[in-house]
């Protein structure tokens, strides 16, 4: 996993509530069976038309925002479905931090194993960070918490300490666990096995 | 100190939890299908991995196949390569696989209670939201993501810090036409689509103990549309009784040992949570959904809410976004509004019993010239039970079309959608944009009420009907 440490990016404004894993990237991309390749489909039917045009008026569209690593959403981002899908379109279109008041579970769980920080903030610092002017750039700083915004003001977000310290390090969760075998061969010979589906 | 059922079968399954990580939890059952698993199998090959316990790991195909003529090949090529890709995946690495060609194919969450697989006091994971659905059992099951399924696959493993515990209590009778479907859409109306988020919910109270495993299972199905990544119900003799003789489930003196097992598992009189609602279910009316999250729900006689009442700019923004999509004006009713197709299926309600409710509505009865209704079983075994019931028949005979088992519509991979700007009236569990096809509308609702719309063409409460 690639480490995240320190961003500075202007900000891409999504003020819609509940944005769902099916906007970010729609179920019909799903029948593939590769991880890449999915950015151009990011918000897809939100962002082409159905001739497959870009639409002018949605954001990701917009001259101002190209090349900014950081979306701006709203409450309970990243809803519904459990696939991972989501972090890797925003991830491979160029996001590496979305700011919101909320994430759905899976989607922050998915999010931090693919270095894309998911970053909640009270609901006046919310207000405040889409008042912004187009060109205002925000500073994220992972080691000390802190998000910074143009007049240099501080909030700090908050973080699981273990996701925090596997992103900082870039260190994959697999081999964490994988060192634990002992605990794990210990837990199977003293508990009964539940179900033997190949029996 | 007493704890509830969640705390129970967690700290059962914490294998280590070493300081600065959340702990270690052994997974009992893990089920696979064709759409997030193909990349953890190619992680397993990268680093040279194998499956852990590959007898506690299940596939099945469900959400890219077709759900006509299954002789026949799957026409989209890179459909068919998913599922060709699962089978080969499944043989390489020695998992158990009921895809296409299989007659005991089903959505993975309709089959693993029908094996028996799904017990109580289990851990559960599926890389799919809709995982909770087996919390109807006790079990404690919940959606990954791929890479979690991969960790799943080495490892049977999986690093989860503690959830808080929300305990939906539901209490009095459903009243005659409104169903299970009707409670939890009431459930995530009242607390919102982010209400549960943090949180697993534990269902309990007269109102759950009255309701069958079919109907249990349709409310833990949808608890992620609230937010909570898991829900479940303190196992009873409801449960045992439906599990009694599976193929999956213990037999002879193992069953005897597993049933006093399971009988520790309800919560301890006087545990507390984090969280609590009530539900009156006596006072519940059928359920529909307006907009395009699942917390936009109305009872079947209310009226589209105006967003113009809302004072958060964002959230009023939300509203009038999805009412634009759905071309719903505020202040009307939903009830008496058109509609073009009309989805019976998914994990949500393509049960044998689903099946049922919607065909005593259509039996006899015709469906609406120039509406479509696509009937869709969540398994072959609900598929095979419908069948010697004459269900089949109920639902030809009145014009709709009986399918073969899969998601289907619900997710609209497998070719089975809507048109653009069509109004779908769906008993799955999600009314997002372009959900069931891009363009398309979805209004979600119980069996009952889709089958007597599909009658009307109309949004129509199922009572008046009866």
């Amino acid at each position: 996993m690639k480490p995240f440490t320190t961003l500075d990016s202007r900000l891409v404004p999504l003020p819609i509530d509940n944005v769902d894993t099916d906007q970010i990237i729609p179920a019909r991309f799903l029948k593939t069976l590769s991880k890449v390749g999915l950015g151009d489909q990011l918000f897809c039917d939100w962002r082409y038309d159905a001739e497959g045009r870009p639409k002018p008026d949605f954001i990701l569209n917009q001259p101002r925002v190209k090349g900014a690593e950081i979306l701006l959403a709203g409450d309970n981002f990243g809803c519904g479905s459990s696939r991972e899908h989501a972090p890797w379109a925003l991830t491979q279109f160029g996001f590496r931090a979305v700011i919101s008041t909320s994430f759905a579970d899976i989607f922050r769980q998915n999010s931090l194993k693919n270095s894309l920080l998911p970053v909640v903030v009270p609901r006046e610092v919310h207000a405040e960070l889409f008042a912004l002017p187009p060109d205002a750039t925000v500073a994220i700083d992972l080691a000390s918490q802190k998000l910074t915004l143009p007049g240099g003001k501080t909030v700090e977000f908050p973080i699981d300490p273990f996701a925090k310290h596997c992103l900082l390090n870039g260190i994959d969760e697999l081999g964490y666990i994988r060192q634990q075998e002992d605990a794990i061969a210990a837990f199977e010979a003293r508990c009964e096995c539940a179900v033997n589906t190949l029996g | 100190m007493p704890s509830t059922i969640i705390d129970k079968v967690r700290s059962a399954h914490v294998v280590t939890e070493q300081p600065g990580a959340p702990a270690l939890l052994y997974i009992d059952l893990h089920l696979v299908h064709e759409v997030t698993s193909p990349q953890a199998f190619d992680g397993l090959r990268a680093r040279g991995l194998t499956v852990r316990r590959p007898e506690h790991t299940f596939a099945t195909a469900d959400h890219s196949v077709p759900t006509t003529d299954r002789s026949l090949p799957i026409v989209d090529p890179i459909a068919a390569k998913q599922v060709a890709q699962l089978e080969a995946n499944c043989r390489e690495f020695g998992i158990p696989c009921h895809s296409m060609a299989s007659q005991q194919q089903g959505i993975v969450h309709v089959i693993g209670p029908e094996f028996g697989l799904t017990q109580p006091g289990m851990t559960v994971v599926c890389g799919d939201s809709h995982t909770a659905t087996h919390g109807a059992f006790g079990a404690l099951a919940f959606g990954i993501g791929t890479s979690e399924v991969e960790q799943v696959l080495a490892t049977q493993c999986l690093l989860q810090k503690k959830s808080k515990t929300y305990k939906v209590e539901v209490t009095g009778r459903l009243r005659p036409g409104v169903a299970a479907k009707d409670i939890i859409l009431a459930l995530i109306a009242k607390i919102g689509a982010g209400g549960g988020t943090g949180c697993i919910f534990e269902y309990c109270g007269s109102g759950i103990r009255a309701l069958s495993m079919d109907e249990r299972m349709t409310i833990c199905n949808m608890s992620i549309e609230a937010g909570a990544r898991a829900g479940l119900i303190a196992p009873d003799d409801t449960t045992y009784e439906y599990m009694y003789g599976r193929q999956f489930a213990p037999q002879g003196e193992a069953w005897d040992r597993a049933l006093a097992r399971w009988r520790r598992l309800p919560s301890d009189e006087g545990a507390s949570y984090d969280r609590e609602v009530a539900i009156d279910a006596a006072s519940l009316e059928p359920m529909v959904t307006f907009g395009t999250s699942p917390g936009m729900g109305i009872p079947i006689s209310g009226l589209v809410p105006d967003p113009a009442a809302i004072a958060d700019p964002i959230e009023r923004e939300s509203v009038a976004k999805a009412l634009r999509y759905m071309n719903l004006e505020p202040g009307k009713p939903l009830a008496g509004h058109a509609i073009d197709v009309v989805f019976i299926g998914s994990c949500t309600n393509g049960r044998i019993s689903d099946l049922r409710a919607a065909a005593s509505v259509l039996k006899g009865r015709k469906v609406k010239s120039g509406v479509r209704v696509l009937v869709v079983p969540g398994s072959h075994e609900a598929k095979r039970q419908a069948e010697a019931e004459g269900l089949d028949a109920v639902f030809r005979d009145a014009g709709a079309e009986w399918r073969e088992p899969g998601c289907s519509m619900c997710l609209a991979m497998n070719g089975d959608q809507l048109e653009p700007g069509q109004y779908g009236l769906a008993t799955s569990n999600r009314n997002f944009e372009g959900r069931q096809g891009k363009g398309g509308r979805t209004i979600l609702a119980s069996p009952a009420t889709a089958a007597a719309s599909a009658v009307t063409g109309v949004v129509t409460d199922p009572r008046r009907l009866a």
